[in-house]
């Protein structure tokens, strides 16, 4: 487990990308099976463990450390499993041999969840800090390697005759500890690929007006961007798969889209619920997620529905070296038997201007911009700059004030970068949200100061702070909620200025952001 | 009469202050006289009347504040009666010169103050001696359970393997300028690097003392001019300032203790974090007050929390004397 823990410890530190892949191809060349499939599976998140909560953490070093010492040192580090790493007291003579990354993955696979605090204590024991470390993380799910799967991939196919576009053709169907892939890798046959598999999706970039202006509109087509979740439905060879834009499978959730999928091919497209003609919004599709099996009344009252924009293999031919226009008009001549699938319309537009306009008023609130893609680009991959092009609509702004901080953990520790945010009722500050993000690095060292020099009181890691500071709240929108105290929850909060120009009694009131949740 | 250690030593503002003998130890401000545990600038201040200290701290004092640091100096050798007291040096382990100083009073507990100090081995340094004692005065630099360093060589192995992995990238090292940057290169000559290794110009001066003292370095260029050394030396503050922006795509690093915590690199943003301390850690921060089973500790400046509730625990009465102005990790 040492070379894995060093892995993840050099690529928590690394913040170029070249250097990211030296790391990582040269321990994929240095380590030997199965350990390397194991890290593979963890680096791209497609590993299945048991999850140990941090109270069973906390209560394994409690019974090992003094609470007082525990707590200084945990205040210091500002990350739990890290702080467990470093304190976890060990005699360093016992420990006879390593414990490989496949024998972890084993215990944390297999153990029940009785024997699990013993299991994962004598593991401790046996391992030093930096391991300590790595297996923690695993243990809580909670790695944030920062390594995407395209560059997972592209750092396996360095050394080799294989591209990362093969590897990424054949990864689906592939599984821990990946033994057929890295002997095709080394020049060996290819692995067996899977039925109806997932095909890495083509992903769009953000584009301003101004980059905008000098393309040309009539090489581009224009949809709207709904706000759904973008799968791919595959029913190839009698199997029916319903992935989502990051390769997993979701069909349990929808089984009455999986019944509609009656057709031989591979879609692209928007996962939405859909009453009649009326689209709803996303907290009525987030019921249905994450859902083992859904009852009927879910069914009837959440009906969801496909909403397709392109087409990638259709009767056994592969589609996605063809021209959007090309795609598009197959897709168009496409025949879907139910009514719960249908395509995402195209928008008439001439010039960017007229294009504005069309965003500027959707006719459904679950639209959140549109989508502008180039109409003889094929099918690539992953998100190459250049023909497809997201132009959302401006994000929902407040002016709140900081009410408290607390430090961050992770990537953040060290810093105040969570942050409380609340709104005027009255003569009263309500709390109306949580930001951690949105904020520049000299943003969040501004922020940090602030909260040092303003706090008012303690209460453990949190401090409550005096209401001083404005801070403009983006959001994308807004949902009714009985947990929150405000009544409304938002939907991707972020800091995206600091108002030192604006007095705390100039914030917003809560009435604004109920008549924005109206509107 | 036997005197309470109280009336022997106590803090004051301008930092440790002994009755009998009249004099201050590591003053924190100008004093008619100052006994000195070591070179580092927070420890060691110019101005002072009369200044004891090793004849390595008083050599270091004068290249760092030039020959008038002081009124008048004299060299730590073996006891010496100062008013009603005896004192003596011991090594500390800490730096080059770095001593614990013991004050023996005619009538009255024995007083060790350890300065700042290491127990791991140093090429650069003697090591550390235990001395018997009745109040053991102690930093807590690294007084938390989870300050554990690592065996040097092990950090120096992570260096050479970084610059191997990444040979077109040079690796530059933050580290202070006396004791750790001679440390840094002693270890990285130990692990198998025998090429020049550039230096910033505000190392050049306590590299060449400690040339001077017989200890080896190795070829030793400056980073204005590097040639082909991969490796480079410089104090820290450097990182900041343009002085940096002369390397193409370096590997930052910092050789320090508090880089055992991964927010304390990240937010110097350092690439290669190496635990390389010249503090006791934990274990034999602990180990140490064991050994030397004094009848009371006090602890000058560190995480003095963390220490006073480990003394509590084990029933050794212990006394917080938050002396302000000692850095952590001073340049
Ligand atoms: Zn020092
Ligand atoms: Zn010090």
């Amino acid at each position: 487990m040492k070379a894995f823990a060093r892995l993840l410890e050099r690529l928590a530190f690394t913040p170029a990308r070249n250097a990211k892949l030296t790391i990582l191809s040269h321990y994929f060349q240095t380590t030997p099976d199965p350990d390397r499939g194991y890290a593979l599976a963890v680096l791209t998140g497609t590993l299945d463990l048991r999850q140990v909560s941090p109270s069973l953490l906390k209560r394994l070093v409690s019974e090992r450390v003094d609470e007082q010492l525990f707590r200084l040192s945990y205040d210091f580090v500002g990350d739990l499993a890290e702080t467990i790493a470093l304190i976890w007291p060990t005699d360093a003579e016992a420990r006879a041999e390593e414990v490989s990354l496949s024998q972890a993955v084993t215990v944390l696979r297999e153990t029940g969840k009785l024997a699990l605090p013993g299991v994962i204590a004598d593991l401790l024991d046996r391992l030093t800090p930096p391991e300590r470390l790595a297996l923690l993380k695993l243990a809580t799910g909670n790695l944030r390697i920062g390594v995407s799967a395209r560059l997972t991939h592209t750092a396996l196919a360095m050394g080799t005759s294989r591209s990362s576009e093969e590897i990424e053709e054949i990864w689906h169907g592939q599984a821990a500890p990946f033994l057929p892939l890295f002997t095709w890798l080394a020049g060996g046959a290819s692995p067996a690929v899977a039925l109806a598999p997932f095909r890495p999706v083509m992903l769009a970039t953000p584009i301003t007006p101004e980059e905008l202006a000098p393309l040309d509109p009539a090489a581009h087509v224009a949809e709207w961007k709904w706000d759904g979740i973008r799968v791919q439905a595959v029913a190839e060879g009698g199997l029916r798969k319903l992935y989502t834009r990051a390769g997993e499978e979701i069909g349990t959730a929808f089984p009455d889209i999986i019944e509609a999928m009656t057709f031989e091919g591979a879609v692209d497209g928007e996962l939405l619920i859909r009453r009649g003609e009326e689209i709803a919004p996303f907290g009525d599709l987030q019921k249905r997620l994450g859902r083992k099996s859904i009852s009927r009344t879910m069914l009837q009252s959440h009906p969801a529905a496909l909403m397709l924009y392109d087409i990638l293999t259709w009767e056994g031919e592969d589609l996605r070296p063809l021209p959007l226009s090309a795609r598009r008009a197959r897709l168009e001549s496409a025949q879907f038997d139910s009514p719960r699938i249908g395509l995402s319309p195209l928008l008439p537009f001439e010039t960017w201007e007229e294009l504005t306009r069309i965003r500027a008023e959707p006719h459904s609130p679950v639209i959140e911009g549109v989508m502008i893609k180039r109409l003889d680009t094929p099918y690539i991959a992953g998100r190459p700059r250049g023909p497809w092009f997201k132009w959302k609509r401006d994000p929902m702004v407040i002016d709140a004030v900081l009410l408290y901080a607390q430090s961050g953990h992770g990537k953040r520790s060290g810093f105040y970068s969570d942050f409380t945010f609340g709104l005027w009722e009255g003569e009263e500050l309500i709390p109306v949200g949580k930001a951690y993000f949105g904020f520049t690095d000299e943003e969040l060292r501004e922020l940090d100061r602030f909260v040092r020099k303003n706090t008012v009181q303690r209460f453990g890691p949190v401090r409550q702070l005096a209401p001083n500071l404005v801070v403009e709240v983006a959001f994308e929108g807004l949902n009714v909620s009985q947990r929150h105290r405000s009544g409304i929850a938002m939907r991707f909060p972020r800091i995206s200025r600091i108002r030192t120009d604006k007095p705390a009694s100039e914030a917003d009131r809560l009435e604004t952001l109920k008549a924005m949740l109206r509107s | 009469m036997t005197r309470r250690a109280e009336e022997v030593i106590y803090p004051t503002d301008a930092g440790l202050y002994c009755v009998p003998g009249d004099f201050y130890i590591d003053p924190l401000r100008p004093v008619p006289r100052a006994l000195v545990t070591h070179g580092h600038a927070d420890h060691a201040r110019p101005g002072h009347g009369a200044v004891m200290a090793t004849r390595e701290t008083l050599d270091i004092m004068a290249i760092r504040y030039g020959d008038d640091f002081a009124g008048s100096r004299q060299i730590a050798e073996g006891p010496v009666r100062i008013g009603a007291v005896t004192v003596s040096f011991h090594p500390a382990g800490h730096v080059l010169g770095s001593s614990q100083i013991l004050i023996a009073p005619d009538h009255g507990p024995r007083i060790l103050i350890s300065g700042d100090y290491c127990r791991t081995p140093n090429p650069v340094c003697q090591p550390w001696e235990p001395v018997n004692c009745d109040i053991f005065i102690t930093e807590a630099t690294f007084g938390l359970p989870i300050f554990r360093h690592p065996d040097p060589m092990t950090e120096a192995g992570r260096l050479l393997t970084s610059m191997a992995e990444f040979p077109g990238r040079p690796h530059l090292i933050g580290a202070y300028a006396l004791g750790k940057a001679q440390r840094v290169i002693a270890l990285a000559r130990a692990a198998g690097h025998h090429g020049p290794i550039a230096i910033h110009g505000a190392l050049k001066r306590l590299c060449d003392y400690h040339v001077d003292q017989g200890i080896d370095l190795g070829p030793l260029v400056p980073a204005t001019d590097p040639g082909e050394a991969q490796l480079i030396l410089a104090p820290p503050s450097a990182f900041a300032s343009p002085w940096v922006q002369r390397f193409r795509d370096p590997v930052l690093s910092y050789a320090s203790g508090w880089m055992t915590v991964r927010a304390q690199a990240r937010r110097r943003g350092i690439e290669l974090p190496l635990v390389i301390s010249d503090h006791v850690d934990w274990p034999q921060l602990t180990a140490t007050i064991r050994e030397l089973a004094p009848q009371e500790v006090w602890i000058t400046h560190g995480a003095e929390d963390g220490l006073t509730r480990w003394c509590e625990i084990e029933g050794i009465s212990s006394r917080p004397l938050r002396l302000i102005g000692y850095e952590d990790e001073p340049e």
